[in-house]
């Protein structure tokens, strides 16, 4: 804020960062009110690609939202079916074998993985080095190849059941899981050495885009936008659910709130995802993958039901309210980036345009999720 | 046979160099996009002819065949002015680079001045480039096309002033010349001269890659940030020219740090000196200015002009004196 108190020209302009623009990664608007290449207000405009996706869900059967969840956020698509499969087990008390929590857990991760590492990709190519980018997708194509052998879809799942998963894993997934994980372990210090530690990538986010705890609370930020403030929380731990409380990993934080520490928390998950991934691979019991007393036909009782999961971007929430029948009342779903580029117009007020597409890129928006 | 008459000569040589810059902007194009694929871990272009040495043609023909868009807002002589100032200038300065002893379009004594009057023009291209498109990314990328070049000229012509005093020329041959026998004759590895050589080089060299507007330093296109830059309205042949003097720029910058530091013609052990000399020092450093290009991130333009100022120029100033003074202090020592 300093520099803009200095500059005292009441010119100012105005930019419209898209619909299309390389930084914003899809079809997000933000109009900025420049002072030179100082952002005096930014205002993400939304709406560009909304599909009505909650008022879909209204008029469809509860099964047949399913596919819908995968297309939120195309890029961790299988937390989002986990959102939604478990708020309505929830409604309809539909009790889970353990196998397919175990299998639900360790595809979900390897789908956080996946995302994170596009995330990656994509947030250094923001940042203006092409090349990382494609390293990440080549560790991502192996999580895609795995997850399709299971899923049969490579981007927009649609895996989970009420009551399970559509069918069982394979041995070859998990030897292909588990040799894919000493891979990306081998090449995490390769990451480290080339890009975390490049000084111009230091010099980029350390210290740039502030987004304090307090910023985080006042929005409902979450996920790695608040772990990087410093807050350790996370819906696997503070509100347990699946088997996470089973197994064994730390939620990473990084305290000073900047770009680098956003970064870093991500960096660090991949790490942790890895660590739940091996040991849900060995606790992995036999038994079967779907629930027996399943009903065909959801018809969960009258009432207000709430879950929500972690997912790569933040806590997904799905409300449903239930008459009785066979289709939802309501459907609401609470999206981690929509709570999380609220927060881009304050966190960017003052920045020059570089500093402020850098904190854009490490909010890690996937702008059919905000638009639902 | 006679020698061939002056103008002819000439003339001969102005095709030729423009072939030369026509050549190299294509076929660096070709080789940027090799190296980037192989940095990747992919292939780049191959399809069309082998290894894809056909692509720059048919990439030549598609922008030559491309509708020019103008678009309506512009101010039309601006816009259409500013892609050939950038590149001609960009041409023009190779008539004093001395390819090998002979092969020289003019061997004037203001060779150095020359190239350095001729590559101040080229920002007038970019800023009038930016300007003349009345869109807001170009206009932003202009200026900070503009603070970029300003602030790096500087510690570039103070290493180069620095060079003119140790080799008491600006003539490009006379220097080369003096650089004869041998590796340790090249004035990157002449420590009695300067014992800070290496940094002038270094110095030089960071200043002609933030000259050229090459990545890391390319803030002026940074494409995440402002689309395409200041050429964010050009279309066909427009954004062709500026494509070419980018390229061409590159090529001059590579050319006068091997003239100044790394001998020129000269061979490293001192047989055969020659073009093909030249050329394999130029393409190596060149390769090294794309290999930079595909490594690095991007800087912020800030963080651009702050090394420049608080870093290059105090150096650039610093080497001056201590050249200065080694000038003055070594005739005393060994007489």
């Amino acid at each position: 804020m300093s520099v803009l108190a200095q500059c005292d020209s009441k010119e100012t302009f105005v930019l419209n960062l898209g619909p299309q623009h390389p930084a914003t990664h899809g079809v997000l608007r933000v109009k900025l009110t420049m002072d030179g290449e100082y952002i005096r207000q930014a205002e993400p405009v939304l709406g560009y690609i909304h599909r009505m996706h909650e008022k879909m869900g209204e008029n469809r059967t509860w099964a047949q939202f399913m596919p819908n969840t995968g297309r939120l956020d195309y890029l961790s698509a299988l937390s989002y079916n986990h959102g939604y499969v478990l708020a309505v087990e929830r409604a309809a008390a539909i009790e889970v074998p353990e196998r397919a929590e175990y299998i639900r857990v360790i595809t979900v991760e390897l789908n956080r993985i996946s995302s994170h590492l596009v995330w990656f990709g994509a947030f250094i190519l923001d940042l203006g080095g092409f090349t990382p980018l494609l390293y990440a997708f080549d560790d991502r194509e192996i999580i895609l190849d795995l997850l399709q052998a299971v899923t049969g879809s490579r981007l927009t799942y649609c895996y989970f059941r009420f009551g399970g998963v559509y069918n069982d894993i394979e041995p070859d997934f998990i030897t292909g899981t588990l040799a894919f994980i000493k891979r990306l372990r081998a090449r995490m210090p390769m990451y480290h050495n080339l890009v975390t530690k490049n000084i111009i990538l230091v010099k980029r986010l350390k210290d740039i885009g502030f987004v304090p705890a307090e910023m985080c609370r006042k929005y409902g930020a979450t996920g790695p936008v608040l772990r990087g403030a410093g807050v350790a929380y996370d819906v696997r731990r503070a509100e347990p659910y699946s088997v996470y409380p089973e197994l064994d990993f730390d939620i990473p934080t990084h305290p000073e709130g900047d770009s680098m520490a956003r970064y870093l928390v991500r960096m660090d998950e991949i790490e942790q995802s890895m660590r739940i991934i091996e040991q849900a691979c060995t606790k992995l019991p036999n038994g079967p993958v779907m629930a027996e007393k399943a009903p065909k036909i959801i018809k969960p009782a009258k009432g207000d039901y709430y879950a929500a999961v972690e997912a790569a971007r933040g806590s997904f929430g799905v409300r449903l309210v239930s008459d009785g029948t066979n289709t939802p009342y309501r459907l609401k779903l609470r999206s981690p980036s929509y709570s999380n580029l609220s927060l881009f117009g304050e966190a960017s007020r003052g920045m020059l345009l570089p500093d402020a597409l850098a904190l854009m890129g490490s909010l890690d928006l996937v702008i059919p999720e905000i638009d639902r | 046979m006679n020698p061939p008459s002056e103008p002819i000569r000439l003339l001969a040589f102005l095709i030729g160099l423009i072939i030369f810059a026509a050549l190299n902007a294509a076929y660096l194009v070709w080789l940027e996009r090799k190296v980037a694929g192989h940095v990747q871990r992919r292939i780049g272009p191959k399809e069309v002819g082998p290894f894809g040495l056909l692509q720059p043609l048919v990439d030549g023909i598609k922008l030559m065949t491309k509708q020019i868009l103008v678009p309506d807002h512009i101010d039309p002589i601006l816009f259409r002015i500013a892609p050939p100032l950038l590149l001609i200038p960009a041409v023009m300065s190779f008539v004093t680079i001395p390819f090998s002893e002979t092969l020289v379009a003019r061997d004037i004594n203001l060779g150095l001045l020359m190239i350095f009057a001729f590559a101040s023009i080229n920002v007038l291209g970019i800023l009038l480039g930016g300007w003349g498109s009345n869109n807001k990314y170009a206009v932003i990328a202009a200026a900070r096309g503009v603070s970029q070049n300003v602030a790096y000229e500087i510690p570039m012509l103070i290493t180069v002033i620095t060079m003119v005093m140790i080799t008491h020329t600006l003539n490009l041959n006379e220097i080369v010349r003096q650089q004869a026998g041998g590796i340790f004759n090249w004035y990157i590895f002449r420590w009695s001269a300067n014992p800070l050589m290496l940094v002038s080089f270094l110095i030089f060299f960071t200043c002609s890659m933030a000259e050229t507007n090459r990545a890391p330093f390319d803030l002026g296109e940074a494409e995440s940030e402002l689309v395409a830059g200041y050429h964010t309205e050009y279309s066909g042949m427009g954004f062709g020219l500026f494509f070419m003097g980018e390229y061409a720029n590159i090529v001059i910058g590579c050319s006068l740090a091997t003239l100044l530091f790394l001998g020129g013609w000269q061979c490293p052990f001192g047989l055969w000196p020659g073009v093909h000399w030249f050329l394999i020092k130029l393409y190596l450093l060149i390769f090294t200015v794309i290999l930079i290009r595909w490594t690095f991130p991007r800087t912020t333009i800030y963080g651009l002009l702050n090394l420049s100022w608080k870093i290059l120029i105090p150096f650039a100033l610093f080497n001056l004196i201590l050249t200065g003074a080694m000038l003055k202090i070594w005739p005393l020592i060994f007489p």
